[in-house]
């Protein structure tokens, strides 16, 4: 899960990271009383969980309340990559001398993590990594022993950062483990004119799977903005929408995936993920059914199960009661095959529904839901898509 | 022989007396694995009768591995537990740690996959569906009845689609099949077993399924092309992923222009591998490669596939058979 800048911020605050002071708001005029309890001027950021703020017009300087306000006006509402700005923050401007960058990331090749460091912080940080990958530190952190002011020493030298950084390499570090961050940044990490180091921006990644003893991210779990993902979400289901016309419905991360690249490579587009995982219930069955067959971007459905856990005839026993239950008219297209799959297909065999019918491979069933799809009868499959 | 797991292995399961443990050791012994004893200190004492044989309870995985010999721990613990889980068993000496749990925090992973480092102990997962040498032993959740012995190691990121393949290749069989897993950080990677099956004899053939996220199917290619002599097919999931969203997998994400399929599948494909375009058509490389039509064999694997869709479902599953007799 990633975080807001303003949430990233609170978070360093209370590991005694130096930020500038700041507030968050939904309203142009509670902007202005911000910028005038901050001193007047103010940085007005939109808050949005995307790169590239400042260069969509996301964030202005304002040289007075007045400014604020109609700066905040501006930047609300605004779409920076397909996000909608809901919250700006304003923050007190700071005069800055020097611009670095400094992160923890997980670094999955090593299975640890890495700590990135740079003299030349700032928006152009990953033009200078690909341009001059010499001035950018990647240093692996030893997971037992973390990082301490020696290691943080360490990191600041490699960087050619000055030794006043080290205090916070070590308090980000602590951030990364207290948090259980995947991701922590700061970009820029400042020194101003005055010689204090701040943390001008930041971008902080939780780990969803660590969320149940990080108990302050409770209420914040992300909840999809499409209404189809927010209801599979809250019935458990595994669910990503894709802007196709065939729904798919496996189990198994890797089967679904794959069988959203065989539904391509026979030139219909899927029009979801969804993986009923191992083990699956005739009600998640259903469940997962009932919400592809809803969408209305849908054609037709392809429903592939290898059972290794999951019993085929539990998984027919779902189809059976969503065929009751959602009343469909769209065709679906079955496959099954594995842990108890003549069982699965007599049953549906039994119910002989119009517009259910089963195929014997995973090919053939793709290639058919496709059809059935694209309505285009040549639709024929030919490998990789994109 | 195989690689990591053989009948000699004798099992411990961390977490046995659990609802996903009872289960699951009731299917591994139903398969033929040694399984020795159950670890949980609640319950240390007493026995667990399965069918026709009863498994005790240790106290401790030192305990177990004293009085049994055991060398190989499955875990079924909770994610809250599997840190503690692993590293108990590491310490205690255990040689292979199979971690099935899913969900465990990255960090947890992390400090567990380098503490087993430490201790010379080689853990399989998190988030995985284990490890089956067919005919000879099963640490995990993976079905038993699926396929037999053979000449065909398999190494994959994903479940059903390791199953899937087995079955696609259930008449040829399989020397050991491992799930790595598809957390970001996983114990066992591609490139290990790659290396685990060159040398192991009674493989004669490696297939490797990967999926979007990261580049470990890039390092692995880079290793095929240096240090490995046998033939390795491949299958690679993802190509209509979109970019910045999990799919299922917590490590399976394509971040900005890394972690593709596409990548993946051309790194491969540059190293020598070749790269089925479905499970079905993997399986029909692996099987021109086994019936040694190695210089041929992906132009004929092509005039199959466009053969097969033609006329759909009856046809496809004929050439699977005909490929197969």
């Amino acid at each position: 899960m990633d975080l807001y800048e303003h949430q990233a911020r609170e978070l360093f605050k209370e590991h005694g990271i130096v930020v500038p002071r700041a507030e968050v708001t939904d309203s142009p005029q509670r902007a202005r009383e911000i910028a005038r309890a901050l001193g007047g001027r103010a940085v007005v950021k939109a808050q949005v969980k995307t790169g590239g703020r400042g260069k969509a017009g996301g964030v202005r300087l304002a040289a007075d309340p007045a400014e604020a306000e109609e700066a905040a006006r501006h930047i609300l509402g605004m779409d920076i990559k397909g996000h909608t700005v809901g919250t700006v923050m304003l923050a007190e401007p700071c005069d800055i001398e020097r611009e670095f960058y400094v992160s923890y990331v997980l670094d999955r090749a090593s299975g640890g993590f890495l700590a990135i460091a740079s003299a030349e912080g700032g928006t152009e940080i990953e033009e200078v990594a690909a341009r001059r990958p010499e001035a950018v530190a990647r240093i692996p952190v030893d997971p037992a022993t973390g990082v301490h002011t020696a290691t943080a020493v360490r990191i600041a030298d490699a960087a050619g950062l000055p030794p006043q950084t080290v205090d916070t390499l070590v308090r980000l570090w602590k951030v990364l483990v207290r948090e259980d961050a995947l991701l922590v940044e700061v970009n820029p990490l400042v020194r101003t004119v005055e010689g204090r180091i701040v943390a001008l921006d930041g971008k902080v990644t939780l780990d969803d799977n660590a969320l149940f003893r990080q108990s302050r991210w409770g209420e914040e779990r992300p909840t999809s903005d499409n209404p189809l993902e927010a209801r599979a979400g809250a019935k458990g289901l595994n669910y990503v929408k894709l802007d196709g016309e065939v729904g798919v419905i496996g189990n198994g991360a890797g089967l679904v995936m794959s069988t959203l690249d065989v539904v391509a490579g026979c030139g219909a587009r899927p029009a979801n993920f969804l993986d009923i995982g191992g083990g699956a219930s005739a009600r998640v069955m259903a469940d997962g059914l009932s919400v592809v067959l809803s969408d209305p971007d849908v054609k037709s459905v392809l429903v592939n199960v290898f059972g290794g856990i999951t019993a085929c005839d539990a998984v027919a026993d779902g189809i059976v009661r969503a065929l009751d239950e959602v009343r469909p008219t769209k065709p679906l297209v079955v496959r099954l095959d594995g842990n108890n799959a003549a069982r699965g297909r007599a049953l549906l065999d039994a119910r002989a529904h119009p517009l259910v019918e089963q195929a014997t491979t995973m090919d053939g069933a793709a290639s058919r839901a496709a059809r059935l799809a694209t309505a285009a009868s040549t639709a024929g499959c030919t490998g990789h898509a994109g | 022989m195989a690689i990591y797991l053989t009948q000699e292995s004798k099992v411990l399961v961390q977490g046995m007396t659990g609802a996903e443990g009872m289960k699951h050791t009731r299917r591994m012994l139903a398969a033929g694995t040694d399984v020795v004893g159950g670890v949980n200190p609640r319950k240390a004492g007493r026995t667990v009768d399965f069918d026709d044989r009863a498994v005790p309870v240790f106290g401790s995985v030192r305990e177990g591995i004293e009085r049994t010999g055991a060398d190989v721990t499955v875990v079924f613990v909770p994610p809250a537990f599997a840190r503690a889980a692993v590293v108990e068993a590491a310490d205690a000496g255990i040689g292979l740690a199979v971690v099935i749990t899913e969900g465990i925090p990255v960090h947890d992973s992390v400090a567990l996959t380098a503490h087993a480092r430490t201790r010379g102990t080689r853990v399989i997962g998190p988030n995985c569906p284990g490890l089956i040498t067919p005919g000879q032993s099963n640490a995990g959740i993976i079905p038993p009845d699926i396929t037999k012995p053979g000449r065909v190691g398999l190494v994959s990121k994903s479940g059903t689609l390791t199953y899937q393949l087995m079955y696609e290749l259930r008449d040829i069989g399989f020397s050991t099949c491992v799930g790595i897993g598809g957390d970001p950080v996983v114990g066992t990677s591609h490139i290990d077993c790659l290396t685990a099956f060159e040398e192991d004899p009674d493989t004669e053939l490696i297939v490797l399924i990967g999926e979007i996220g990261g580049d470990a199917e890039e390092r692995a290619a880079a290793h095929v092309r240096a240090h490995v002599t046998k033939p390795v097919v491949a299958y690679i999931a993802g190509f209509t992923a979109p970019e910045g969203r999990t799919m299922g997998h917590a490590g399976a994400i394509v971040s900005g222009s890394s972690g593709t399929a596409r990548a993946k599948k051309e790194a491969l494909e540059a190293a020598g591998v070749r790269v089925g375009s479905t499970p079905t058509e993997t399986a029909r490389h692996v099987l021109a490669v086994l019936d040694g039509a190695v210089g041929d064999g992906v132009v004929r694997g092509e005039a199959v596939r466009e053969g097969a869709v033609r006329d759909g479902v009856v046809r496809d599953e004929a050439v699977r058979d005909g490929a197969r007799a």
